[in-house]
């Protein structure tokens, strides 16, 4: 079968297996084996069965593609040659087959639609099977083109060209993002299996304390979990495989949701439940931001979908094709360089266009022609740029409460509070790599300006954090804030205009960083605390984990021989901090960046291996811990064992060019890889091309300075925390109120709280005053003149109309009463009566027949 | 006094009436001192025949002093149908009477009492 109907299967199937694990887990859990300890198996199952599906497809894209990237090298240039044609012929393939099943919903477009625009491929050639396209200048310089494929499963609906769909757009980036959620996620199922054991029965859970004293008993929600996890992965995955931005948006909700439910797992507890609501909120502020973005987008470009769609014509049969977001912003008339699209230079300047309009009413095809001469004017003029820096800036806001950013950086210490290995699942290739992911995704659609605030809030990020995680004691809140400074660093290198190196950082960072949790999950799991200072000398009993551990840590810092080889951290960090440098001596003005980028990298060495030997080097500091600490179950250290392996090759190339860079390379959004010279607004910015950073000086003094840097710290860290050269009460002492600063995260909290959750407070105690004193006082009133009037009324109703009734019945009864004595029964005495009545009625009518009749 | 010149008077409707009234009263004193139910029976019997007589009186074309107006039957008519019913009740009343004596062993009617309210 063709690449473009398999890898959707299969992608589809990784996608949805999960799912199907959610669904049964959901209805079956607690019944699948005792205390449901099958679900573990079943949720395992399904995220390895997508893992499997992934790699397939993987290999698959490897067979057809290879692993080499982008535009270098001839070979290359040749194969691109016959898939463009291939890809010519199966379009054709595609169209014909709707011609004869009339179906417009699944419109499979073959997206290399770029590639054919750009190869002079119109969709009507495309009919030509022999047709051969010269496509030498699609790989000309700034040109190229990454191979995607788009379509969709199902429409959700469609109202005259807007149309809302589950689709896919797969290229080596959905394929690598695939690969490695669902190996970290399987690792993570496995280890989870054993870690989560204890809730296979009741749980006496310490940390919660009952009003009337003692612990919480509460039953084991073992299956609950694996029910989550599923959910979690699933949700990930249709973020990644999302073939628009509605799509992307609706599963990055999922993911909200999924963290809620995971980081309050353990919701008894106050700090787990606030801490799941705190992540909740927050990520909804960046949400409110990125609706601000999607408006932007729907409302000037009326489609959320990335790729080009083909669709037949109702009218005549002929192929259709809706242009995507990637398409209007970059298109290929103008080779795939950033302009302001027809569509939000139309809506920035629509008095304008009403003027044109009622001045041509009468004929309005002239308005129309006169409309398009003028739209390339009013582009010169700027006009639509802020819509597009808006919309950018809009998304990346969604992106800094998913990618957990400054400001909205505060939820993922607390985030903590979930189960070690949610912590690593969140932390390293699912959640926080949504947003990272998505500025990835959607950067041919980013203005120069938002890749500029993004390097800045990405650096302010990476530095803020390393220094928090300096002073950091609990061993999951140093990772949580190493895990916020290695993201600032992803998203500073996208913002510097390195769309490899941030996406390849993401990538092992994902491998080391869910190393690094699962090593800091299996210590917790001996000593039964979070404190560093009461560890120590702990790689003694539990070597394999302290080995894994340190594999991580060198993976964090970038650890290398330079030039020669190194772990996965050394290739990526080392691509970020060159590309830094090569935006700086670009654009002199933003030194700050790369030093903030070098001096990141040396305190990344120095809290890491301060994690490190606090934990396992010197003398046990705790002997009660050091007694009760063993090496963690099989199940557990396996997981280990596969991740440092990753940690340690992910970043290496094969043959040359292959490699992760290499795949990367090959998604490389079109038109990105010359950067940009200048921006929309701000002339002067410019964003240098990434291959520029990839050779000679720049890369080798970025290199030299990534491991300067990274030695200095190691340093630092090894003769405070290991020689001990000086006391590190003394220096806490010497640098006290620094210390205090740093170890209550720079005041954030203390900041949000002042700033918003007091007013918050204020308002809603003030509110809550209005209610009960006025509101309620008022209701209260009324309430009670009614009840007042109910009695009065009451009183009424009992004595006045009851008691003329009553009286009436009385009466009668009385007169009944007397009334019953004439009945004497004598017979006599009723003749009597007849006589007496007679006559008297005689009388009567003699006395009243003269004055009636008479008178 | 008017009362008296009636004896004077040759014997015409007045006479009849005065005739059927003294019988009415006496019927209806009869029913009402008599406790026998016998006598009661009797005074009805009185009452009946005081108004036949009276039916009799106005009914006679003679004693009316008109001779074409009628077929001159109706007062007569009535009076047979009086007699008739008379004859029917005193049967029904006898029945009455006798079942009373069986069940009170008497035919006293004060002491007919089950009626009493």
């Amino acid at each position: 079968m063709e690449l473009e109907q398999t890898l959707p299967i299969l992608l589809g199937l990784a996608w949805i297996t999960p799912l199907f694990s959610f669904v049964a887990i959901l209805f079956f859990g607690p019944r699948m084996g005792t205390h449901g300890k099958n679900a573990a198996s079943v949720a395992t199952a399904a995220i390895v069965c997508s893992f499997v599906f992934s790699l397939s497809a993987l290999l698959m894209w490897i067979g057809v593609h290879g692993m080499s990237g982008g535009s270098h090298g001839s070979h290359h240039v040749l194969l691109t040659d016959s898939q463009t044609v291939l890809v010519a012929g199966s379009a054709q393939w595609n169209l014909a087959d709707h011609q004869a099943s009339g179906s417009e919903d699944a419109s499979e477009a073959v997206h290399p639609a770029h590639d054919a625009d750009a190869a002079g491929v119109q969709p009507e050639d495309a009919h030509n099977l022999h047709h051969s396209p010269d496509s030498s200048d699609s790989h000309g310089a700034g040109a190229h083109v990454p191979i995607s494929y788009s379509g969709d499963w199902y429409t959700l609906f469609k109202v005259g060209s807007l149309e809302l769909t589950i689709g896919w757009y797969i290229d080596a980036l959905t394929l690598l993002m695939f690969v490695v959620v669902s190996l970290i996620a399987s690792c993570i199922h496995i280890y989870a299996t054993g870690y989560m054991h204890d809730e296979l029965h009741e749980v006496i859970d310490h940390e919660v304390h009952l009003v009337a004293g003692g612990h919480l008993h509460r039953p084991g929600r073992f299956s609950r979990f694996f029910q989550s996890l599923s959910l979690f992965c699933f949700s990930m995955f249709g973020i990644v495989i999302a073939g628009n931005l509605a799509m992307i948006f609706i599963f990055w909700e999922l993911v909200g949701i999924c963290s809620w439910f995971l980081i309050g797992f353990y919701y008894e507890r106050k700090t787990a439940s606030n801490a799941a609501n705190k992540a909740f909120i927050l990520n909804r502020v960046g949400d409110f931001g990125m609706l601000i973005g999607l408006m932007a987008l729907w409302g000037a470009l009326g489609t959320f979908r990335f790729a080009d769609s083909v669709t037949m014509s109702l009218d005549d049969g002929k192929p259709v094709v809706a242009k995507g977001l990637f398409n209007l912003v970059r298109p290929a008339e103008n080779d795939h360089q950033l302009i302001v699209p027809d569509g939000m230079v139309k809506a920035s300047a629509s008095g304008e266009i009403a003027g044109i309009m009622i001045e041509h009413a009468t004929r309005p095809r002239d308005g129309e022609s006169e409309l398009k001469s003028r739209i390339s004017q009013w582009r010169s003029d700027g006009l639509g740029s802020w819509l597009l820096i808006v919309a950018g800036l809009g998304i990346f806001c969604g992106c800094v409460g998913k990618s957990a950013q400054v400001p909205l950086h505060v939820w993922l210490p607390d985030a903590m509070e979930g189960p070690t290995p949610v912590s690593a699942l969140v932390h390293s290739a699912t959640m926080v790599a949504a947003g990272v992911y998505l500025v990835g995704r959607l950067y041919p659609i980013l203005a120069p300006e938002v890749l500029l605030v993004i390097a800045y809030i990405g650096m302010i990020t990476l530095v803020i954090a390393a220094t928090i995680a300096m002073v950091a004691t609990d061993i999951k809140r140093v990772l949580a804030y190493s895990t916020i400074s290695q993201l600032g660093y992803m998203m500073l290198a996208l913002g510097v205009g390195g769309w490899v190196a941030g996406l390849f950082h993401l990538i092992t960072h994902a491998f080391f960083k869910s190393l690094l949790f699962l090593c800091s999950g299996s210590v917790i799991h001996a000593c039964h605390t979070n404190d560093m200072r009461r560890m120590g000398g702990l790689a003694k009993v539990m070597p394999w984990t302290a080995g894994a551990m340190l594999i991580g840590c060198l993976a964090i810092i970038g650890a290398g021989i330079p030039f020669v080889i190194g772990f996965s951290g050394y290739y990526s960090k080392d691509a970020i901090l060159a590309q830094s440098l090569s935006f700086v001596q670009n654009n002199p003005s933003h030194q700050i960046l790369f030093l903030a980028a070098a001096a990141g990298a040396s305190l990344t060495a120095f809290y890491m291996f301060r994690l490190w030997y606090m934990t396992f080097a010197g003398e046990p500091r705790d002997h009660h811990v050091a007694e009760h600490a063993h090496e963690s179950p099989l199940i557990m250290v396996a997981p280990l064992v596969v991740l440092s392996f990753f940690a340690v090759v992910a970043g290496w190339s094969f043959s040359g060019e292959g490699g992760l860079t290499g795949l990367l390379e090959q998604a490389r959004p079109a038109g990105t890889s010359e950067g940009a010279s200048h921006g929309l607004l701000q002339v002067s910015l410019m964003i240098p091309a990434e291959h520029e950073s990839h050779q000679g000086a720049v890369h080798r003094s970025a290199t030299l300075v990534a491991f300067t840097t990274a030695a200095l710290g190691l340093l630092a860290a090894t003769s405070l925390y290991l020689w001990k050269f000086v006391s590190v009460e003394l220096l806490s002492r010497m640098f006290g109120p620094l210390v205090i600063f740093l170890s209550k995260s720079w005041y954030f909290d203390e900041l949000y709280s002042f700033l918003f959750m007091k007013p918050v407070l204020l308002v809603s105690s003030l509110a809550s005053g209005t209610d009960r004193h006025a509101i309620d006082r008022f209701v209260d009133g009324i309430a009670w003149c009614a009840r007042r009037l109910a009695v009065f009324d009451d009183w009424i109703d009992r004595f006045v109309v009851d008691g003329v009734v009553n009286a009436t019945a009385h009466a009668t009864w009385n007169i009944g009463l007397k009334m019953r004595d004439f009945q004497t029964g004598k017979v006599r005495q009723y003749v009597m009566f007849i006589v007496i009545g007679t006559i008297a009625l005689f009388v009567l009518a003699s006395m009243l027949w003269n004055s009636t009749i008479a008178g | 006094m008017n009362f008296f010149n009636i004896l004077a008077e040759p014997v015409g409707v007045s006479h009849y009436l005065l005739v059927g009234a003294v019988l009415f009263t006496a019927g209806v004193v009869c029913m009402v001192i008599k406790r026998n139910a016998l006598g009661v029976l009797m005074g009805i019997e009185l009452v009946l025949n005081g108004a036949n007589i009276n039916f009799i009186a106005f009914g006679s074309p003679v004693l009316r002093g008109e001779s074409t107006v009628s077929i001159g039957l109706d007062g007569q008519a009535i009076a047979l149908f009086v007699i008739l019913l008379a004859a029917a009740e005193a049967a029904v009343a006898l029945a009455i009477t006798l079942n009373f004596y069986n069940n009170h062993a008497t035919v006293d009617v004060d002491r007919a009492e089950d009626l009493k309210g």
